[in-house]
């Protein structure tokens, strides 16, 4: 016996507030509506369409729960009788639900249902379909989400529908997003006199942006001749918008870039710049971060799913205390050995790095290893014209962070005194009681430290694999020596110049050819002054 | 070099020998098989499924009784991702081990690089994986697709099902995407799209910032036409790009983005809610549901004691190729190349889509084309299958080819014959 559940009860409301508010829309039979639910089941994509178009028809607002489990991929088809059923899995076996009377059907096994297959155009014919017959939902948010969707595909068969829906409402929001879905639709359609054409102009072009670009352009051959001059004006005027806007884009894109190649190239300011050391291994200092960041998410994930969101938070630190170990490791073991010696130092640190890179690949295996996007750094949003994704703009701001931080460490911190100090003038510095072994082991471990939080943030955005430094050593050296060694605001500043600089050049020259570019003038720039843009002056230098 | 070579024919000899001496006692000869795949290095993620796909398939048929009445014996080299050492392992599998036919290469540079080998030793080359085309080699079975059987059909169904009239081809900096992409522009242009409707962008390898591109692709899609992006991005770089698709917000039902070289491990990696709706165009996907796959993948899950291993195109493809060769072998009775060669042609043996793959006379097979949508759960869901389609070497669509055939067969027996002029062109490729 079907039983009445409070999903249904609620349907039933809805179907009522259609039926008074529109008298063509009625609620179908049962048994109708059941075999067209069921038609939706066999036959090819284009028979499925009909199906859709059939249930659409009837206006009977028990079909949109079933368009959207199929537009999820989640309407299944009994294989045996053809029938049509939501599914919820239920122990070992799938418990069966008629979609039109909610009735419990019988369990069956998956190997016995076959999923109704959808397919992108699908998936667009019904979100226009659920926004035809949610429109004259009573629920405000229902009914902007339909003019939105009626908005985004601008159905000339919606146009009808789309009238009585302007007439009767009352939330100016959502009348004007109805109005704007009728200008659209004005444009697209033959019928339509120039008048309303005319007014419907304006009304697209307020949208702004691509979508009203996208929409006038397309609308603009089909147009009537007196019309077209208005049109291309408009067009025009959009395109000079989009132009102004995507320079900011481009400068944004370029901060962005430049944001990473100072994450990356700051350790080494501090391993290279200010010590003198050529730290090959530097990249797997940033992959050891990386790394890092993957263990602690896999751990959170299978002992405290909730805490997902602060895997980052955990990995920070964690990050930091682990590549800053293995770097004091590395100069205690190998590179104090080594000081003066910058050929031999190449050698040994590019040696390590190989050895790091291998042991990780032994250790968690030679393919990619998946880093999650926290909810906070998934999606984007759009400001003016400016796409900014979340996970840069946490990037942008992390970096300046970082490189602040260090900044008051090095000029603030008896440590940093004593860094300082030594690197400057190592026997004065001695003389004066700084045990200088300890700062070197000190400098190289907050290097590599900064290195590991780079990793956490670079894990974000790039694959987590044992070659994953490697893609960032040589644009560090690039920076660093481009900033001019030993010089923090040199770092920044070089790392935000190549940043604008390449996402300026790439639209034009291709991203291949604009890195050739890049390093080709960094290489003349070089020639001109070869201590980079802020060169050091004094004594420490010539040492 | 001259010492290596001592060395490695003294191990030859060595070995030789021991199975000289072993022989009275297991009182069988065996024919061998070579596996010429990188088990180390940047290709042994792709390439390693392929080496244990060749062994699963020797172990089967040695199950049935083998071969000619003989055992298969496998013979697994590692050329390490190092294009010049697979000319060298291949030289040493035929010429030291004496294999009858190898199965090998993944990347195109590789297969160049050996092709010399097989020529001058007169051996067997399976190879797996889809190409560039524009190549027919004496030795060579190309068991992969030609760009007419992916690239040409996934554009058509692009244009029918989406309607699509504006074009952006993205891909890697080299060889395979740069010909692919050569083949489709002409194809468009044949179908009457306009030159300003295709954007051309290339990305070096391991790419990791796709904000400009994306926002590009985003620019050309608001002309008011259907955009649709054909991708022939390799490697590690697609996760990247599919991020950031995602991030700024390109639904497939708005921009959908059909890919050559993603296939179920590379979306293994990472959570694929926002990218369903996207196509990829294969000859095969796990989730095909007929008897011979289903039986196929059960059967490797056990070889393989793992319950979750996934199967992709180019294992469907190795799988084609050896039964293909061991079908061969049985007509000819002889592993011996010039017969197995003849034997070859025209020999039919059951795909796992449910359709039948044959060895045309330019050694290339027939496959369907299948366009997958990815979903939620990393698999494709297949959303249009075609009839069996013959791989066509040399592209209709380029003007320098449309007069180009390969035929093995007498008495043209020529990969790169003109029919126009009625000359060979060249034994081997015109590369």
């Amino acid at each position: 016996m079907p039983v009445i559940k409070p999903f249904a009860i609620l349907m039933l409301l809805l179907g009522l507030a259609f039926a008074a508010n529109t008298p063509s829309l009625a609620q179908a039979p049962d048994a109708e509506l059941s075999t067209l639910v069921d038609a939706l089941g066999p036959g090819s994509f284009k028979d499925r369409t009909a199906a859709i178009d059939a249930l659409t028809q009837t206006g009977d607002p028990r079909v949109v729960p079933v368009f959207e489990t199929l537009a999820a991929g989640d309407l299944y088809m009994v294989k045996t009788s053809g029938k049509v059923v939501f599914i919820a899995k239920s122990g070992a076996e799938q418990a069966l639900t008629d979609p039109v009377t909610n009735a419990d059907l019988d369990t069956a096994a998956k190997s016995d249902l076959d999923k109704v297959k959808v397919n992108n155009s699908l998936r667009r014919t019904l979100r226009t379909a659920i926004g035809q017959l949610t429109l004259l939902s009573p629920n405000d948010s229902v009914r902007l989400a339909a003019a939105q969707s009626i908005l985004r595909d601008a159905d000339p068969d919606s146009l009808e529908l789309l009238e009585s829906a302007i007439a009767n409402e009352t939330d100016p929001t959502i009348k004007a997003t109805m109005i704007t879905a009728r200008a659209i639709i004005i444009l697209k359609l033959d019928a339509t006199s120039l008048e309303q054409k005319r007014a419907a102009v304006p009304l697209v072009a307020a949208i702004g942006g691509r979508d009203a670009l996208a929409q006038l352009s397309a609308a603009l051959a089909s147009a009537p001749d007196e019309l077209k001059l208005t049109i291309q004006s408009n067009i025009d005027g959009l395109a000079r918008d989009q132009a102004a806007w995507d320079v900011a884009q481009n400068v944004w894109y370029g901060i962005s870039l430049g944001s990473v190649l100072l994450l990356a190239a700051i350790g080494l300011a501090i391993t290279f710049g200010v010590m003198g050391v050529i730290n090959m291994a530097h990249g797997e200092m940033v992959m050891l971060g990386a790394y890092t960041t993957f263990a602690v998410q896999e751990t959170i994930r299978q002992n405290a799913p909730g805490l997902f969101d602060y895997s980052l938070a955990i990995a920070l630190p964690l990050a930091f205390l682990i590549t800053a170990l293995v770097g004091i490791a590395i100069e205690r073991g190998v590179i104090r050995w080594l000081y003066g010696r910058a050929l031999e130092t190449l050698l040994a640190t590019w040696g390590i790095s190989l050895i790091l890179q291998q042991a990780v690949r032994s250790l968690f295996g030679p393919t990619n290893r998946q880093v999650g996007n926290p909810t906070w750094m998934s999606g984007g949003f759009e400001l003016g014209g400016i796409s900014i994704t979340y996970s840069r703009l946490w990037i942008v701001v992390f970096a300046a962070v970082i490189f602040f931080a260090l900044l008051l460490v090095l000029k603030r911190t008896a440590l940093g005194l004593q860094m300082r100090a030594v690197t400057q003038n190592r026997r004065m510095a001695s003389a004066m009681g700084i045990r200088t072994p300890f700062v070197d082991a000190m400098t190289f471990g907050l290097g590599s430290g900064i290195a590991g939080l780079a990793g956490v943030a670079l894990s974000q955005i790039d694959n987590v694999s044992p070659n994953l430094g490697q893609g960032y050593i040589i644009d560090s050296f690039m920076v660093v020596v481009f900033g001019g060694v030993g010089n923090l605001w040199g770092t920044l500043v070089g790392a935000m110049t190549l940043g604008i600089a390449n996402k300026f050049l790439e639209p034009y020259a291709g991203a291949v050819l604009g890195k050739i570019i890049i390093l080709v003038l960094i290489i003349l720039f070089i020639q001109r002054r070869p201590r980079g843009l802020f060169a050091l002056k004094g004594r420490s230098i010539e040492a | 070099m001259t010492d290596l070579n001592r060395m490695i024919a003294g191990l030859g000899l060595g070995v030789a020998m021991t199975v000289g001496a072993l022989a009275p006692a297991v009182a069988q000869e065996t024919i061998k098989v070579g596996v010429l795949h990188s088990l180390s290095g940047t290709m042994a993620i792709s390439e390693t499924t392929l080496k244990d796909t060749v062994l699963f398939l020797i172990d089967e048929q040695n199950k049935k009784g083998g071969l000619l009445g003989k055992q298969l014996e496998p013979v697994v080299v590692d050329p390490a991702s190092d294009w010049p050492l697979f000319a060298e392992k291949a030289r040493e599998l035929i010429a030291v081990n004496g294999v009858a036919a190898v199965f090998g290469c993944w990347t195109s540079v590789s297969r160049k690089s050996v092709l010399p080998v097989f020529e001058e030793l007169n051996s067997i080359l399976f190879y797996p994986v889809q190409y560039e085309g524009e190549e027919s080699q004496r030795n060579v079975f190309y068991t992969g697709a030609a760009p007419n059987q992916q690239a040409i059909p996934a554009v058509d169904y692009l244009m029918e099902n989406e309607g699509v009239e504006r074009w952006v081809l993205a891909g890697t900096d080299y060889v395979y995407p740069q010909t692919t992409n050569k083949i489709l522009e002409a194809y468009l242009a044949s179908k009457g799209v306009a030159p300003e409707d295709i954007m051309i962008n290339y990305t070096p390898f391991g790419q990791s910032d796709w904000q400009t591109i994306v926002t590009d692709i985003k620019n050309f899609g608001s002309a008011g036409k259907k955009t649709a992006v054909v991708s022939t991005i390799n490697g590690d770089a697609n996760v990247p790009f599919y991020k950031e698709l995602a991030n700024q917000g390109v639904k497939a039902e708005d921009i959908p983005v059909i890919a050559f070289s993603v296939g179920e491990e590379e979306l293994a990696g990472f959570d694929t809610t926002p990218l369903v709706g996207h196509l990829a165009a294969w000859n095969y996907f796990q989730s095909v549901e007929t008897p011979e796959n289903e039986a196929f993948i059960a059967a490797w899950q056990e070889y393989t004691k793992n319950a979750d291993r996934v199967t992709n195109d180019p294992m469907e493809a190795t799988v084609i190729g050896f039964n293909l060769w061991v079908q061969a072998v049985e007509k000819a009775g002889t592993t011996d190349t010039d017969a197995v060669l003849d034997a070859i042609i025209g020999l039919k043996t059951p795909n796992l889509t449910g359709g039948v793959a044959e060895m045309l006379p330019n050694h290339h097979i027939t496959k369907p084309v299948l366009i997958g949508e990815i979903q939620d759960d990393g698999q494709f869901e297949v959303v249009s299958e075609t009839d069996p389609v013959g791989g066509d070497a040399w592209s209709d669509y380029l003007p320098e080819d449309v007069n180009i055939t390969a035929d093995w067969t007498a008495p043209i027996s020529c990969g790169n014959y003109n029919t126009a002029t009625k000359t060979c062109g060249g034994v081997a490729s015109a590369m």
